[in-house]
Protein backbone atom coordinates (compact mmCIF):
# COMPACT_ATOMS: atom_id res chain seq x y z
CA UNK A 1 0.00 0.00 0.00
CA UNK A 2 1.68 3.40 -1.19
CA UNK A 3 -1.27 5.34 -0.42
CA UNK A 4 -4.51 5.73 1.72
CA UNK A 5 -7.09 7.73 -1.18
CA UNK A 6 -10.62 6.24 -0.95
CA UNK A 7 -12.32 2.82 1.03
CA UNK A 8 -13.61 2.37 -2.41
CA UNK A 9 -10.08 1.04 -3.21
CA UNK A 10 -9.58 -1.35 -0.47
CA UNK A 11 -10.10 -4.87 -0.64
CA UNK A 12 -12.02 -7.18 2.50
CA UNK A 13 -8.81 -8.40 3.15
CA UNK A 14 -6.71 -4.92 3.17
CA UNK A 15 -9.59 -3.62 5.16
CA UNK A 16 -9.20 -6.65 7.63
CA UNK A 17 -5.18 -6.31 7.97
CA UNK A 18 -6.00 -2.59 8.43
CA UNK A 19 -7.92 -3.38 11.49
CA UNK A 20 -6.50 -6.23 12.67
CA UNK A 21 -3.12 -4.20 13.26
CA UNK A 22 -4.78 -1.07 14.83
CA UNK A 23 -6.48 -3.84 17.24
CA UNK A 24 -3.15 -5.03 17.98
CA UNK A 25 -1.66 -1.25 18.05
CA UNK A 26 -4.69 -0.19 20.34
CA UNK A 27 -3.70 -3.64 22.76
CA UNK A 28 -0.37 -2.85 22.94
CA UNK A 29 -1.04 0.65 24.79
CA UNK A 30 -3.83 -0.93 26.72
CA UNK A 31 -1.61 -0.69 29.68
CA UNK A 32 0.76 2.18 29.39
CA UNK A 33 1.93 4.16 26.10
CA UNK A 34 4.25 3.21 24.42
CA UNK A 35 6.41 4.43 21.66
CA UNK A 36 7.48 2.57 18.40
CA UNK A 37 10.59 3.06 16.20
CA UNK A 38 8.83 2.22 13.17
CA UNK A 39 8.98 4.91 11.79
CA UNK A 40 12.36 6.76 12.83
CA UNK A 41 14.31 8.87 10.00
CA UNK A 42 10.56 9.86 8.02
CA UNK A 43 9.20 12.92 7.78
CA UNK A 44 5.54 13.23 7.98
CA UNK A 45 3.50 16.30 7.21
CA UNK A 46 0.55 16.96 8.08
CA UNK A 47 -1.29 19.48 5.56
CA UNK A 48 -4.70 20.79 6.15
CA UNK A 49 -6.30 23.21 3.88
CA UNK A 50 -9.20 22.93 5.93
CA UNK A 51 -10.01 23.39 9.85
CA UNK A 52 -10.07 20.46 11.68
CA UNK A 53 -9.32 19.60 15.27
CA UNK A 54 -9.53 15.93 16.15
CA UNK A 55 -8.29 14.70 12.58
CA UNK A 56 -4.86 16.42 12.91
CA UNK A 57 -4.01 15.92 16.51
CA UNK A 58 -4.93 12.07 15.94
CA UNK A 59 -2.42 11.82 12.83
CA UNK A 60 0.04 13.97 14.39
CA UNK A 61 -0.11 12.00 17.24
CA UNK A 62 -0.24 8.59 16.15
CA UNK A 63 3.01 9.54 13.58
CA UNK A 64 4.95 10.69 16.81
CA UNK A 65 3.82 7.74 18.69
CA UNK A 66 5.60 5.79 15.91
CA UNK A 67 8.97 8.37 15.75
CA UNK A 68 8.29 10.09 12.78
CA UNK A 69 9.47 14.02 12.57
CA UNK A 70 5.68 15.82 11.92
CA UNK A 71 5.47 19.06 10.39
CA UNK A 72 2.20 20.76 11.10
CA UNK A 73 1.04 22.95 7.68
CA UNK A 74 -2.39 24.63 7.94
CA UNK A 75 -3.23 27.26 5.31
CA UNK A 76 -4.39 29.28 7.61
CA UNK A 77 -7.21 30.98 5.33
CA UNK A 78 -4.89 31.83 2.09
CA UNK A 79 -6.69 33.24 -0.92
CA UNK A 80 -4.20 31.79 -3.12
CA UNK A 81 -6.04 30.09 -6.26
CA UNK A 82 -6.42 25.93 -5.01
CA UNK A 83 -5.07 24.22 -7.85
CA UNK A 84 -1.73 26.18 -7.93
CA UNK A 85 -1.27 26.60 -4.27
CA UNK A 86 -1.78 22.50 -3.67
CA UNK A 87 0.78 22.30 -6.34
CA UNK A 88 3.32 24.48 -5.09
CA UNK A 89 3.13 23.40 -1.55
CA UNK A 90 3.61 19.54 -2.44
CA UNK A 91 6.65 20.60 -4.51
CA UNK A 92 8.10 22.60 -1.35
CA UNK A 93 7.27 19.60 1.13
CA UNK A 94 8.86 17.17 -1.41
CA UNK A 95 11.99 18.96 -1.50
CA UNK A 96 12.59 19.32 2.26
CA UNK A 97 12.29 15.34 1.98
CA UNK A 98 8.46 14.59 3.16
CA UNK A 99 7.83 11.05 3.27
CA UNK A 100 4.09 10.89 3.76
CA UNK A 101 1.99 13.59 3.19
CA UNK A 102 -1.21 13.82 5.41
CA UNK A 103 -4.03 15.78 3.22
CA UNK A 104 -7.41 17.58 4.25
CA UNK A 105 -8.90 20.17 1.33
CA UNK A 106 -11.78 21.26 1.03
CA UNK A 107 -11.62 20.17 -2.94
CA UNK A 108 -13.37 16.13 -3.48
CA UNK A 109 -9.94 14.97 -5.22
CA UNK A 110 -7.42 16.93 -4.02
CA UNK A 111 -5.82 13.77 -2.41
CA UNK A 112 -5.98 12.11 -5.72
CA UNK A 113 -4.21 14.60 -7.59
CA UNK A 114 -1.40 14.90 -5.41
CA UNK A 115 -1.00 11.12 -5.34
CA UNK A 116 -1.20 10.97 -9.44
CA UNK A 117 -0.04 13.47 -10.91
CA UNK A 118 3.32 13.62 -10.01
CA UNK A 119 4.00 16.41 -8.13
CA UNK A 120 5.58 14.71 -5.42
CA UNK A 121 6.76 11.05 -4.94
CA UNK A 122 5.67 11.51 -1.03
CA UNK A 123 2.93 9.02 -0.05
CA UNK A 124 -0.46 10.50 0.22
CA UNK A 125 -3.33 9.83 3.05
CA UNK A 126 -6.42 11.91 2.67
CA UNK A 127 -7.33 13.00 5.81
CA UNK A 128 -10.52 14.39 4.25
CA UNK A 129 -11.39 16.18 0.67
CA UNK A 130 -14.42 17.73 0.21
CA UNK A 131 -17.60 15.93 -0.15
CA UNK A 132 -15.46 12.84 -1.59
CA UNK A 133 -13.77 10.60 1.38
CA UNK A 134 -12.02 10.29 4.75
CA UNK A 135 -10.65 7.06 5.07
CA UNK A 136 -9.12 6.81 8.11
CA UNK A 137 -12.73 8.21 9.92
CA UNK A 138 -14.42 4.86 7.84
CA UNK A 139 -11.96 2.55 9.35
CA UNK A 140 -12.22 3.27 12.91
CA UNK A 141 -15.83 3.65 12.51
CA UNK A 142 -15.74 0.00 11.16
CA UNK A 143 -12.86 -1.46 14.21
CA UNK A 144 -14.91 0.71 16.93
CA UNK A 145 -18.03 -1.46 15.10
CA UNK A 146 -15.75 -4.55 15.46
CA UNK A 147 -15.11 -4.37 19.25
CA UNK A 148 -19.12 -3.06 19.86
CA UNK A 149 -20.43 -5.95 18.40
CA UNK A 150 -17.45 -8.18 20.22
CA UNK A 151 -16.40 -9.65 16.63
CA UNK A 152 -12.91 -11.55 16.41
CA UNK A 153 -10.11 -10.27 14.94
CA UNK A 154 -9.87 -11.34 11.22
CA UNK A 155 -13.66 -11.00 10.50
CA UNK A 156 -15.49 -8.53 9.05
CA UNK A 157 -19.30 -7.25 10.07
CA UNK A 158 -21.27 -9.91 8.00
CA UNK A 159 -24.76 -9.58 8.47
CA UNK A 160 -24.85 -5.96 10.50
CA UNK A 161 -27.50 -4.00 9.76
CA UNK A 162 -25.60 0.00 10.22
CA UNK A 163 -27.95 2.59 9.72
CA UNK A 164 -25.98 6.05 8.39
CA UNK A 165 -28.47 9.39 9.26
CA UNK A 166 -28.30 12.45 8.46
CA UNK A 167 -26.31 14.91 5.76
CA UNK A 168 -25.34 11.93 3.39
CA UNK A 169 -25.15 14.39 0.24
CA UNK A 170 -22.30 16.56 1.77
CA UNK A 171 -20.69 13.96 3.76
CA UNK A 172 -17.23 12.24 3.14
CA UNK A 173 -17.72 10.18 6.15
CA UNK A 174 -21.08 8.87 4.70
CA UNK A 175 -19.61 8.18 1.18
CA UNK A 176 -16.18 6.54 3.12
CA UNK A 177 -18.40 4.62 5.29
CA UNK A 178 -21.31 3.47 2.35
CA UNK A 179 -18.25 1.51 0.39
CA UNK A 180 -16.00 0.50 3.36
CA UNK A 181 -18.72 -0.88 5.32
CA UNK A 182 -20.38 -2.93 3.04
CA UNK A 183 -17.36 -4.73 1.67
CA UNK A 184 -16.79 -5.63 5.31
CA UNK A 185 -20.08 -7.10 4.87
CA UNK A 186 -22.75 -5.32 6.34
CA UNK A 187 -25.82 -3.95 5.50
CA UNK A 188 -26.27 0.22 5.33
CA UNK A 189 -28.55 2.08 4.25
CA UNK A 190 -27.92 5.82 4.64
CA UNK A 191 -31.21 7.90 5.36
CA UNK A 192 -31.98 11.68 5.58
CA UNK A 193 -34.30 14.41 4.96
CA UNK A 194 -34.96 15.01 1.53
CA UNK A 195 -32.72 17.59 0.87
CA UNK A 196 -30.14 15.34 2.61
CA UNK A 197 -30.40 11.92 1.17
CA UNK A 198 -32.33 12.49 -1.90
CA UNK A 199 -34.62 9.34 -2.43
CA UNK A 200 -34.70 8.29 0.70
CA UNK A 201 -37.75 6.24 2.04
CA UNK A 202 -38.83 7.32 5.33
CA UNK A 203 -40.52 10.27 6.38
CA UNK A 204 -38.58 10.26 9.38
CA UNK A 205 -36.08 8.55 11.55
CA UNK A 206 -39.22 6.42 13.93
CA UNK A 207 -39.44 5.11 10.95
CA UNK A 208 -36.03 4.36 10.09
CA UNK A 209 -35.59 2.83 13.41
CA UNK A 210 -38.04 0.59 12.72
CA UNK A 211 -35.88 -1.49 10.73
CA UNK A 212 -34.17 -2.13 14.01
CA UNK A 213 -30.48 -1.44 13.26
CA UNK A 214 -27.86 -3.36 14.78
CA UNK A 215 -25.66 0.03 14.70
CA UNK A 216 -27.14 3.94 14.46
CA UNK A 217 -24.30 6.55 12.47
CA UNK A 218 -25.49 9.85 13.38
CA UNK A 219 -23.34 12.86 11.05
CA UNK A 220 -23.14 16.29 11.95
CA UNK A 221 -24.97 18.96 10.11
CA UNK A 222 -22.49 20.46 8.36
CA UNK A 223 -23.26 24.11 7.66
CA UNK A 224 -20.01 24.99 6.41
CA UNK A 225 -20.82 22.70 3.44
CA UNK A 226 -24.82 24.16 2.95
CA UNK A 227 -24.30 26.94 0.28
CA UNK A 228 -27.84 27.54 0.78
CA UNK A 229 -30.37 26.67 3.84
CA UNK A 230 -31.53 23.01 3.18
CA UNK A 231 -32.98 22.33 6.58
CA UNK A 232 -35.85 24.59 7.74
CA UNK A 233 -34.81 24.92 10.90
CA UNK A 234 -32.72 23.44 13.63
CA UNK A 235 -35.53 22.57 15.46
CA UNK A 236 -37.32 20.91 12.90
CA UNK A 237 -34.48 18.59 11.88
CA UNK A 238 -34.08 17.79 15.92
CA UNK A 239 -37.67 16.59 15.85
CA UNK A 240 -37.64 14.55 13.00
CA UNK A 241 -34.20 13.14 12.52
CA UNK A 242 -32.33 13.70 15.54
CA UNK A 243 -31.58 10.80 18.00
CA UNK A 244 -33.25 12.08 21.28
CA UNK A 245 -33.64 10.39 24.39
CA UNK A 246 -37.07 8.78 23.01
CA UNK A 247 -35.21 7.33 19.96
CA UNK A 248 -32.51 5.82 21.78
CA UNK A 249 -34.66 3.84 24.16
CA UNK A 250 -36.99 2.66 20.93
CA UNK A 251 -33.73 0.62 19.50
CA UNK A 252 -32.16 -0.11 23.18
CA UNK A 253 -30.09 -2.67 21.52
CA UNK A 254 -28.40 -0.33 18.74
CA UNK A 255 -25.03 0.98 19.60
CA UNK A 256 -24.72 4.80 18.47
CA UNK A 257 -21.96 6.38 16.97
CA UNK A 258 -21.04 9.89 15.79
CA UNK A 259 -17.62 11.08 13.99
CA UNK A 260 -17.65 14.30 16.04
CA UNK A 261 -17.65 17.68 16.73
CA UNK A 262 -21.29 16.81 18.14
CA UNK A 263 -23.89 19.41 17.57
CA UNK A 264 -25.52 18.13 20.87
CA UNK A 265 -29.35 18.48 20.94
CA UNK A 266 -29.48 19.19 16.56
CA UNK A 267 -28.14 15.67 15.14
CA UNK A 268 -27.57 14.22 18.60
CA UNK A 269 -29.35 14.39 21.79
CA UNK A 270 -26.80 14.16 25.46
CA UNK A 271 -28.68 11.08 26.31
CA UNK A 272 -27.38 9.71 22.99
CA UNK A 273 -24.16 10.73 23.13
CA UNK A 274 -23.94 9.66 26.75
CA UNK A 275 -25.47 6.48 26.70
CA UNK A 276 -23.79 3.25 27.22
CA UNK A 277 -24.16 2.28 23.76
CA UNK A 278 -22.74 5.15 22.43
CA UNK A 279 -19.18 4.64 21.00
CA UNK A 280 -18.14 8.19 20.48
CA UNK A 281 -15.09 7.95 22.99
CA UNK A 282 -13.99 4.67 21.70
CA UNK A 283 -14.04 5.73 17.82
CA UNK A 284 -11.70 8.89 19.25
CA UNK A 285 -9.57 5.98 20.82
CA UNK A 286 -9.41 3.80 17.70
CA UNK A 287 -8.27 6.55 14.90
CA UNK A 288 -5.70 6.52 16.84
CA UNK A 289 -4.86 3.00 16.41
CA UNK A 290 -5.97 3.24 12.96
CA UNK A 291 -4.05 5.69 12.46
CA UNK A 292 -0.79 4.31 13.68
CA UNK A 293 -1.63 1.20 11.81
CA UNK A 294 -2.29 3.12 8.46
CA UNK A 295 1.11 5.10 8.62
CA UNK A 296 3.35 2.27 9.79
CA UNK A 297 1.82 0.09 6.77
CA UNK A 298 2.30 3.25 3.99
CA UNK A 299 5.93 4.18 5.54
CA UNK A 300 7.29 1.49 7.70
CA UNK A 301 6.96 -1.09 4.71
CA UNK A 302 8.34 -1.96 0.99
CA UNK A 303 6.12 -0.57 -1.14
CA UNK A 304 4.74 -3.46 -3.58
CA UNK A 305 3.59 -1.01 -6.32
CA UNK B 1 13.56 -29.51 -1.55
CA UNK B 2 14.85 -31.67 1.21
CA UNK B 3 13.52 -32.45 4.38
CA UNK B 4 16.17 -31.93 7.19
CA UNK B 5 14.02 -31.98 10.55
CA UNK B 6 10.60 -34.72 9.95
CA UNK B 7 7.95 -34.96 12.85
CA UNK B 8 10.03 -37.17 15.08
CA UNK B 9 13.48 -35.20 14.81
CA UNK B 10 11.57 -32.01 15.84
CA UNK B 11 10.06 -33.80 18.96
CA UNK B 12 13.33 -35.47 19.74
CA UNK B 13 14.97 -31.80 19.37
CA UNK B 14 12.50 -30.08 21.59
CA UNK B 15 12.73 -32.58 24.18
CA UNK B 16 16.63 -32.03 23.81
CA UNK B 17 16.28 -28.28 24.41
CA UNK B 18 14.29 -28.54 26.80
CA UNK B 19 16.41 -30.00 29.33
CA UNK B 20 18.77 -27.97 28.56
CA UNK B 21 16.87 -25.10 28.97
CA UNK B 22 16.44 -26.42 32.45
CA UNK B 23 20.00 -27.48 33.36
CA UNK B 24 20.68 -23.00 33.15
CA UNK B 25 17.92 -22.12 34.62
CA UNK B 26 16.61 -23.48 38.35
CA UNK B 27 14.10 -20.41 39.34
CA UNK B 28 11.06 -19.58 37.13
CA UNK B 29 11.43 -18.34 33.48
CA UNK B 30 8.84 -17.25 31.08
CA UNK B 31 9.08 -17.98 26.94
CA UNK B 32 8.29 -15.58 24.67
CA UNK B 33 7.68 -16.82 21.40
CA UNK B 34 8.11 -14.49 18.37
CA UNK B 35 5.08 -14.64 15.64
CA UNK B 36 4.45 -16.80 13.78
CA UNK B 37 6.34 -19.89 14.16
CA UNK B 38 8.35 -18.94 17.28
CA UNK B 39 5.04 -19.08 19.15
CA UNK B 40 3.53 -22.46 18.02
CA UNK B 41 7.67 -23.21 19.00
CA UNK B 42 7.35 -21.55 22.72
CA UNK B 43 5.00 -23.94 23.24
CA UNK B 44 5.83 -26.86 22.06
CA UNK B 45 9.05 -26.29 24.50
CA UNK B 46 6.92 -25.22 27.12
CA UNK B 47 5.14 -28.43 26.52
CA UNK B 48 8.25 -30.41 27.14
CA UNK B 49 9.30 -28.47 29.97
CA UNK B 50 6.16 -29.13 32.06
CA UNK B 51 6.43 -32.70 31.46
CA UNK B 52 9.68 -32.81 33.27
CA UNK B 53 10.02 -29.57 35.51
CA UNK B 54 6.19 -28.79 36.25
CA UNK B 55 5.09 -25.04 37.31
CA UNK B 56 8.74 -23.50 36.37
CA UNK B 57 7.88 -21.82 32.89
CA UNK B 58 5.19 -19.38 31.58
CA UNK B 59 4.77 -19.23 27.83
CA UNK B 60 3.47 -15.99 25.59
CA UNK B 61 4.22 -14.08 22.76
CA UNK B 62 5.63 -10.98 21.63
CA UNK B 63 5.51 -9.04 18.12
CA UNK B 64 8.49 -7.20 16.33
CA UNK B 65 7.43 -5.98 13.35
CA UNK B 66 7.09 -2.22 14.64
CA UNK B 67 10.76 -2.53 15.73
CA UNK B 68 12.00 -4.28 12.47
CA UNK B 69 14.94 -1.83 11.48
CA UNK B 70 14.80 -3.12 7.92
CA UNK B 71 10.88 -2.61 6.92
CA UNK B 72 12.36 -0.87 3.91
CA UNK B 73 13.32 -3.50 2.36
CA UNK B 74 10.87 -6.19 3.14
CA UNK B 75 7.40 -6.42 2.75
CA UNK B 76 5.79 -6.14 6.09
CA UNK B 77 3.56 -8.67 7.80
CA UNK B 78 0.43 -7.87 9.27
CA UNK B 79 1.05 -6.56 13.29
CA UNK B 80 0.28 -10.24 15.35
CA UNK B 81 -0.91 -10.10 18.80
CA UNK B 82 1.57 -9.63 21.86
CA UNK B 83 0.97 -11.53 25.10
CA UNK B 84 2.84 -11.39 28.37
CA UNK B 85 1.69 -12.76 31.17
CA UNK B 86 2.97 -11.04 34.32
CA UNK B 87 5.80 -8.34 34.55
CA UNK B 88 9.25 -8.49 32.24
CA UNK B 89 11.13 -6.39 35.12
CA UNK B 90 13.54 -8.66 36.99
CA UNK B 91 12.26 -11.47 35.37
CA UNK B 92 14.49 -14.53 32.83
CA UNK B 93 12.91 -14.60 29.35
CA UNK B 94 14.48 -16.84 26.71
CA UNK B 95 13.10 -15.93 23.96
CA UNK B 96 12.04 -18.30 21.13
CA UNK B 97 11.74 -18.31 17.35
CA UNK B 98 11.93 -20.73 14.44
CA UNK B 99 15.30 -19.82 12.04
CA UNK B 100 18.36 -17.45 13.38
CA UNK B 101 19.14 -15.90 10.32
CA UNK B 102 20.36 -12.33 9.99
CA UNK B 103 19.69 -11.76 13.82
CA UNK B 104 17.56 -8.55 13.02
CA UNK B 105 14.09 -10.20 14.23
CA UNK B 106 16.19 -10.77 17.57
CA UNK B 107 17.45 -7.26 18.08
CA UNK B 108 13.84 -5.81 17.31
CA UNK B 109 12.69 -8.24 19.63
CA UNK B 110 14.95 -6.94 22.11
CA UNK B 111 14.06 -4.03 21.51
CA UNK B 112 10.38 -4.66 21.89
CA UNK B 113 11.46 -6.10 25.14
CA UNK B 114 12.63 -3.27 26.77
CA UNK B 115 9.45 -0.98 25.62
CA UNK B 116 7.67 -3.38 28.34
CA UNK B 117 10.45 -3.42 31.36
CA UNK B 118 13.80 -4.47 32.25
CA UNK B 119 14.13 -8.65 32.24
CA UNK B 120 16.68 -10.07 34.94
CA UNK B 121 18.23 -11.87 31.62
CA UNK B 122 17.47 -12.50 28.29
CA UNK B 123 18.02 -15.83 26.34
CA UNK B 124 17.88 -16.85 22.94
CA UNK B 125 16.41 -20.59 21.67
CA UNK B 126 15.66 -21.39 18.14
CA UNK B 127 15.10 -24.65 16.41
CA UNK B 128 17.02 -23.61 13.28
CA UNK B 129 20.13 -21.92 13.09
CA UNK B 130 21.23 -20.80 9.59
CA UNK B 131 24.49 -18.63 9.91
CA UNK B 132 25.11 -15.43 7.65
CA UNK B 133 24.29 -13.13 11.08
CA UNK B 134 24.55 -9.29 10.19
CA UNK B 135 25.01 -8.72 13.66
CA UNK B 136 26.74 -9.63 16.90
CA UNK B 137 23.93 -12.02 18.33
CA UNK B 138 23.80 -15.59 18.93
CA UNK B 139 21.63 -18.14 20.33
CA UNK B 140 21.79 -19.88 23.82
CA UNK B 141 20.20 -22.89 22.60
CA UNK B 142 20.12 -24.30 19.07
CA UNK B 143 17.81 -27.49 18.11
CA UNK B 144 20.24 -27.90 14.85
CA UNK B 145 23.16 -26.16 12.93
CA UNK B 146 22.32 -26.14 9.41
CA UNK B 147 25.13 -24.55 6.86
CA UNK B 148 23.34 -22.81 4.33
CA UNK B 149 23.65 -20.70 1.42
CA UNK B 150 21.90 -17.23 0.92
CA UNK B 151 20.19 -18.41 -1.94
CA UNK B 152 18.27 -21.38 0.41
CA UNK B 153 15.32 -21.03 2.11
CA UNK B 154 14.56 -22.69 4.81
CA UNK B 155 11.17 -23.39 6.20
CA UNK B 156 9.90 -24.55 9.59
CA UNK B 157 6.37 -26.13 9.66
CA UNK B 158 4.53 -26.56 12.76
CA UNK B 159 1.20 -28.57 13.62
CA UNK B 160 -0.36 -25.29 14.63
CA UNK B 161 0.06 -23.41 11.56
CA UNK B 162 0.92 -25.96 8.79
CA UNK B 163 -0.66 -29.15 10.28
CA UNK B 164 2.43 -30.81 10.05
CA UNK B 165 5.56 -30.76 11.78
CA UNK B 166 9.07 -30.81 9.26
CA UNK B 167 11.90 -28.37 8.45
CA UNK B 168 12.56 -28.46 4.70
CA UNK B 169 15.47 -26.27 3.00
CA UNK B 170 14.67 -25.34 -0.62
Amino acid sequence: MRHLLSTDELSREKAIEILDSASQISRLNQDTTRKFPTLQGKTVVTLFFEDSTRTRISFELAAKRLSADVINFSSGGSAVSKGENLKDTAQTLEALGADALIVRHSASGASYNLAHNGWTSASIVNAGDGTNQHPTQALLDALSLRQGFEIKDGEGLDGKKILIVGDILHSRVARSNLSLLPTLGAEVDAVGPGSFSPGCKYANLDEALETKPDAVMMLRVQKERMNQPLIPSDKEYSRFWGLTEQRVKQVPNSLILHPGPMNRGLEISSYAAESENSLVLSQVKNGLAIRMAVLSMILGSKNEA
Amino acid sequence: MKTVLSESDIARTIRRMAHEILERNSGPFLLLGIPTRGVSLARALAEAIDSISPDVCEVGQIDVGLFRDDRDTRKAKPIAETVIPGSVDGTTIILVDDVLFSGRTIRAALDALSSFGRPAMVQLAVLIDRGHRELPIRADYVGKNLPTSLSEKVSVKTMEDDSEDSVVIE
